[in-house]
């Protein structure tokens, strides 16, 4: 207690370090860690071991093996090694072990020694192999740089999202670059590479010579660089045992050191505390360790945030523990417990021992309604552990129909989809299910699932009234839909075929849905209109003039407008024009031809079935009170009164009214009573309404 | 004339709101698309546009030349082209072939769709089938509420009533639930939600669902509107149906409102010009007689012209001082309304020109013995002699579907022979007519033997249960019987009269049909208010054919001013009619309350009509 300083150890002039374990490791190695592959994650992750990573020297029975150990060497995971040779290991940045074959394909596992995936870094690796491999981090996510037997660089900056970008050559490169190193500037991923005496920095698009400033003269090659963590500085150590530290830019030189050993360290690291502004980088050899500092400068380094710490742990499988810290720092539900949840939900569905309904419920039963917890994401896990079954029992969870629509059509369960899209209301999505399944289905498939869903039947029903008539047709077929066929027959009779002879027979096909559909009166109907087609067709060639087209009642009219009475008289039999509408129909026509020589004579072809009223209407709008008075003197005496007055003759209506003794009659010719010429016929009235009471 | 309200109505919310929203979207979009562009404008969005951003707004954010979206090839000779649409196929084939024709020429431009309300997956298909996906870029402009007044709200989509109500196509629902969910974030939560009809319950759900996504927003909100009522069109077709005799109504059925606004043709304007007028309650005129009877409308005009001549006439014997007061304050208002009074003074002339004669007295008088149950034989003639006479196909129509709702369908003799006699008047396209008809349960046939109608109900309960089943068509048209006879007797929809019914001063709302009869809709929403749920109107739910759909949801109203709880927001889907508009103006001035209309359009029955009737292209 007395001598705080005894462990310490100058380092240079002014700085002093020690050493001190700070936990021993649990591992029980039998390997030395230089027979291994080895890789260690930031942040106090977890470290993987491949051991006999050579397999090609020894004996083929001899497989390697991936062990993976918690930082203090708690061992997570063992598996043997059953694909091709490994190049490189590395971690991402979410834990997830990345392993480079020499092939070109990068194998990726989790915490725990599962698979996750895998991609290839393309053919050109593919062919000429994989030399060396770094795994690097970036602020978008964790890349893979691939140095070929043919000294060409390919690389992924990120991953989750693969886009391989194959660099360009350096001039001149004949055998593989003395060292390399992935830099990271203005969000670009360039390679720094040494060759010889020369620096190359290779981007995307051009190879470009470099040169450290301040550097000493005499070096011929370089034997080591380290970038730091967050890629700002740059460290070279030459082969004249020189270190030239520095920023990664290549723009300034922070220090220089001789360490006066000439053989290539085994690794040069920069290493630093949080928040510490000394850096230092740490050189090592088979039995010698060197730390070389440099002047204080300010960074700024990212720390672990709150969430990926909770990360960490979920990813460590200690979902109690995360729940805790959750509940102590009091995070919101969404951010916190809701999401520690999940993921232990996403744990859960891989156990594949245990039954679907155990698991289903056992999730239900925890996490409940949780807000911020997604039962469709959970199900999209389940399924991508191959566990379908499972999946759907987990959506039915979820409470948002519309959300559980995208996996179900991932998971092929299309018609279940289709009956979730129509639940949540949303047409788009319905469409959306409904295109799915027209892929997916054959024709006939799909038209029985749209028979049974109205409402998705009537949203595609519209889409193809305006984009597939012919799909429209063999809806109504499927379905044996006469009646529908039928008018759609009867519609493209006149929106369709320009012919006569077209519009005849889509009638007649629609004539013959319509008997099948058992709806004989538009079957008859049909009938009717393709006769009629065909006569104004003739009338057309006999008479000129506009036929076509016209409804029955016009036909007739145009008739006797033109004078054919005969025809019209013939064409009203022939189509039982009911009495009533013909007299009407003549009445008009006579009327608007100024005939009343011709109306007259008709009038008293026999008793007119609408009476003589609309005789005298007809007259008075043409405004031919002679020939309207005529026809007054024929009207019934129920409509006597009305006909009068509409002739004017308010007197004698008034005469009419009173004989009647009708009150109602009475009041309408005293409202017709006007000014003083009516003033003795509106006295008379009230006389014999007087009297009519006193009766 | 033009009662006032109660000195305790509650003020209405500033919905002026909603067109600021809706103009600033408009401009954020449209300089999406930076430097000179030409906008092509649909048809049925011009109006509306109209009302929120006229010319000068659209020039002012390089809007070049205006075209109107139709089947031409355009002329347009600008680099960039807009096009502002509803969601449409028939729109999308046609950006197409302008898109196409460009590429067949060689020529490059920039090409923006902006949908409007919203943008549907069938579109963006459309778009990709013809090739041109990546050629054009797609907005949407969530303009689904236009204040066409202080208290009426329309969505301006009248081809809803087809959609849904016809085809069966449920798109405009979310629609609806995301304009609902704009006015509860505006306007704060309603805390009492009533319902009936089918769409109303699933436009109510997704409006649910979409709050419960954005839980919070709303939910420290006071609210402004106290109850919200949704009602489907096919819960009352009748009132729909009917002849409006009410001023604002009248004016509808003659001169056909537009998006608010009016063309008054030479024969009102008495001058050889058409006028477009807008009608709506700053027009102080017109605020005073829209509500009333037709019959009141004329003298008030009149008596008003005198009192504005006694007021022109007070300048004589005035001194200049007098006089240059009169000028400068009075002189402008008595001009303004000089001119309104004149036009509306023309406007009834028109209108009585054409309805007051005797055939519209026997029109009125059929359709009031339709609606009261008796004479069917002598309308059922009527009506024939109207179609045999060629009168108007699209009342005859009307006519049809009155008698047919009334009667719970025609008995099939009338059935055959009315549509064999509209067909030989009319054309046989109208089989089509009578197939929708027949689908939407407009003109139906009476089954035999009618008198089941126990079973009959048992049948129909069964059919909405299977909602989600297949319904037939002949399921489905005896689910839709209308059972109005009977729901009238329950809920006294035609009132007892005893002497004349005094149209001057009305006693209920039977006044808006001359006070022969309470609109059912209205009525529905009177009885449900008083009890503030549907309990008590099993029986009336039960023939409206509704009974899954007829909900209540009573949530918290602590937060809810008194004031606020006597505003009501009535949510018609499908379309609703001035005369509905009017009774219930007339129900919250008898009640203290206030009404807020929200409808997917102003309907009336030719409107309705046209929308079932098919019509050569």
């Amino acid at each position: 207690m007395d001598c705080y300083t005894a462990n310490w150890n100058p380092l240079g002039d002014s700085a002093f370090y020690r050493k001190y374990e700070l936990y021993s490791m649990d591992w029980d190695l039998k390997e030395e860690l230089r027979d291994c592959l080895v890789a260690a994650a930031p942040y106090g992750g977890p470290i993987a071991l491949l051991r006999n990573p050579w397999r090609k020297e020894k004996a083929a029975s001899v497989r390697p093996v991936l062990d993976i150990y918690s930082a203090s060497g708690m061992p997570l995971a063992s598996l043997l090694w059953k694909s091709g040779p490994v190049v490189s290991l590395g971690w991402s940045a979410e834990e997830e072990l990345l392993c480079v074959q020499e092939d070109g394909a990068v194998l990726v596992y989790g915490l725990h020694g599962d698979f996750r995936r895998h991609f290839s870094m393309g053919n050109e690796v593919l062919q000429n192999r994989v030399l060396d491999a770094r795994i690097f981090h970036t602020e978008f996510g964790s890349g893979v740089a691939i140095l070929t037997g043919a000294h060409r660089f390919t690389l992924s900056a990120n991953v989750g999202d693969l886009k391989l970008r194959r660099m360009p050559e350096v001039p001149g490169l004949q055998s593989a670059p003395s060292c390399w190193t992935v830099l990271c500037q203005d969000r670009v991923a360039h390679i720094l590479l040494a060759v010889g005496p020369d620096l190359y920095l290779l981007d995307h698009a051009a190879c470009s010579a470099v040169t450290p400033p301040g550097l000493a003269p005499g070096v011929s090659s370089f034997l080591q660089m380290a970038v730091s963590f967050t890629y700002r500085h740059l460290a070279l150590f030459t082969d004249t045992g020189y270190i030239w530290m520095g920023t990664a830019s290549l723009k300034e030189k922070l220090c220089e050191f001789n360490c006066n050993i000439r053989a290539p360290p085994k690794q040069m690291v920069w290493c630093s505390r949080p928040r510490s502004k000394e850096r230092a980088v740490v050189v090592a050899w088979e039995r010698r360790l060197m730390v070389v500092g440099d002047a204080p400068e300010s960074i700024q380094y990212k720390q672990l945030t709150i969430q990926v710490l909770l990360d960490r742990l979920v990813l460590r499988r200690l979902y109690p523990l995360a729940i805790q810290i959750c509940e102590y720092l009091r995070l919101p539900e969404v951010q916190g417990v809701s999401r520690i949840l999940a993921h232990w939900a996403c744990y859960k569905v891989q156990q594949k021992d245990v039954s679907d309904e155990d698991v289903a419920r056992a999730i239900n039963q925890k996490l409940g309604d949780t807000p911020g917890v997604s039962y469709s994401d959970i199900a999209a896990r389940a399924y991508g552990c191959g566990r379908t079954e499972l999946a759907i029992k987990l959506l039915e969870y979820e409470p948002r129909s519309g959300e559980q629509v995208p996996l179900l059509l991932k998971m092929k369960r299309s018609k279940l989809a289709l009956s979730k899209a129509i639940e949540s209301g949303d047409t788009d999505l319905v469409f959306t299910v409904l295109l799915h399944l027209k892929n997916e289905l054959n024709r006939g498939d799909f038209f029985m699932t749209l028979r049974n869903q109205p409402m998705a039947l009537s949203l595609y029903r519209q889409f193809c009234k305006h984009q597939e008539l012919e799909t429209l047709k063999d809806l109504y077929n499927q379905d044996d839909n006469h009646q529908e066929l039928g008018s759609f027959h009867i519609r493209a009779s006149y929106a369709a075929e320009e012919r006569i002879e077209g519009r005849v027979a889509a009638l007649q096909t629609a004539a013959d849905a319509f008997y099948k559909a058992k709806n004989e009166f538009a079957a008859k109907a049909t009938e009717d209109q393709m006769r009629l087609l065909r006569l104004q067709r003739r009338l057309e060639d006999e008479l000129g003039g506009q036929f076509l087209d016209l409804s029955l009642h016009d036909t007739v009219t145009t008739l006797i407008l033109g004078g054919h009475n005969k025809r019209a008289e013939q064409l009203a039999r022939d189509f039982r024009i009911p009495d009533k509408r013909l007299w009407w129909l003549k009445l008009t026509a006579l009327a608007d031809l100024e005939d009343w020589e011709e109306l007259e004579k008709f009038s008293k072809s026999k008793k007119s079935p609408i009476g003589y009223l609309p005789f005298v209407e007809i007259c008075m709008k043409q405004h031919n009170k002679y020939e309207a008075k005529k026809y007054a003197s024929r009207v019934g005496p129920e409509q006597k009164v009305k006909a009068l007055l509409l002739v004017g003759d308010v007197a004698q209506a008034a005469d009419v009214a009173i004989e009647h003794r009708n009150e109602a009659e009475l009041s309408l010719v005293l409202s017709h009573c006007t000014g003083a010429t009516d003033g003795a016929t509106a006295d008379k009235i009230q006389r014999a309404r007087a009297q009519a009471q006193k009766k | 004339m033009a009662f006032p309200h109660r000195p305790d109505a509650p003020e209405l919310p500033d919905f002026s709101m909603l067109k600021r929203l809706a103009r600033d979207q408009l401009i954020y979009l449209l300089e999406q698309l930076p430097g000179k562009k030409d906008l092509f404008i649909e048809a049925d969005l011009m109006s509306p546009l109209d009302r929120i951003a006229n010319v000068s707004i659209l020039k002012q954010h390089e809007v070049d030349k205006l075209y109107k979206v139709e089947n031409k090839p355009a002329l347009s000779s600008n680099e960039q082209l807009c096009f502002l649409v509803r969601p449409r196929i028939k729109n999308m084939r046609y950006i197409a072939s302008l898109v196409n024709a460009d590429k067949l020429a060689g020529r490059t431009r920039k090409y923006k769709v902006i949908f409007s309300p919203q943008k549907f997956y069938a579109c963006e298909m459309v778009l990709e089938e013809e090739g041109i996906y990546g050629d054009v870029s797609c907005d949407e402009w969530a303009f689904s509420l236009l204040p066409l007044d202080v208290d009426l709200l329309s969505m301006e989509l009248p081809e809803f009533f087809r959609d849904y109500f016809l085809e069966g196509d449920q798109r405009w629902i979310n629609t609806v639930a995301q304009a609902l969910h704009l006015l509860s974030t505006l306007y704060g939560p309603f805390p009492n939600c009533y319902g009936i009809g089918r769409c109303a319950k699933m436009a109510y759900e997704l409006w649910r669902n979409l709050e419960e996504e954005e839980d919070g927003e709303t939910k420290g909100r006071r609210p402004e509107i106290g109850h919200i009522f949704l009602l489907d069109r096919d819960v009352d077709f009748v009132t729909a149906l009917c002849s409006q005799v009410v001023y604002e109504g009248l004016v509808d059925d003659t001169f056909r409102i537009k998006c608010g606004s009016v063309d008054f043709g030479p024969e009102v304007t008495s001058s050889d010009k058409s006028l477009k007028v807008l009608l709506n309650a700053e027009d102080k005129v017109f605020n005073e007689i829209r509500n009333e009877h037709f019959s009141n409308v004329f003298g008030f005009l009149s008596q008003k012209a005198r009192n504005l001549q006694a007021q022109y006439d007070r300048r004589r014997g005035m001194d200049i001082k007098q006089m240059k007061n009169f000028v400068s304050q009075e002189l402008k208002g008595l001009k303004q309304e000089h001119r309104l009074l004149s036009l509306h003074i023309g406007a009834c002339e028109s209108i009585m020109k054409k309805k007051t004669k005797q055939d519209f007295q026997e029109l009125i008088k059929t359709e009031h013995a339709l609606l009261e149950g008796f004479n069917i034989r002598e309308s059922t003639s009527y009506i024939e002699e109207h179609i045999d006479r060629q009168v108007s196909p699209i009342e005859s129509l009307r006519l049809m579907c009155l008698l047919s709702i009334t009667e719970n369908g025609l008995i099939p003799k009338d059935y055959r022979s009315l549509k064999t006699q509209y067909l030989q008047s009319y054309g046989p396209e109208h089989l089509l007519t009578f197939s929708n008809l027949r689908r939407a349960g407009l003109l139906t046939e009476q089954a035999p033997g009618d008198t089941l109608t126990a079973v009959e109900s048992k049948v129909s309960k069964l059919v909405t249960d299977k909602a989600a089943g297949k319904i037939t068509d002949a399921f489905s048209s005896l689910a839709k019987r209308s059972n109005f006879r009977a729901i009238s007797k329950k809920l006294n929809l035609i009132p007892r009269v005893d002497g004349e019914y005094d149209l001057k001063v009305p006693r209920d709302m039977a006044y808006v049909f001359s006070g022969a009869y309470v609109p059912l809709s209205c009525r529905i929403i009177e009885q449900v208010l008083e009890r503030r749920s549907w309990q008590g109107l099993d029986e009336v739910v039960r023939l409206l054919n509704c009974s899954d759909f007829a909900f209540t949801d009573m949530t918290k109203e602590d937060k809810a001013s008194s004031e606020s709880l006597r505003l009501i927001l009535v949510v018609f889907l499908g379309g609703c009619t001035f005369s509905e508009i009017s009774a219930l103006r007339f129900l919250g001035r008898e009640k203290g309350y206030r009404f807020i209309f929200l409808t997917t359009a102003v309907t009336n029955s030719a409107r309705l009509m046209e929308a079932m009737s098919e019509v050569k292209a």
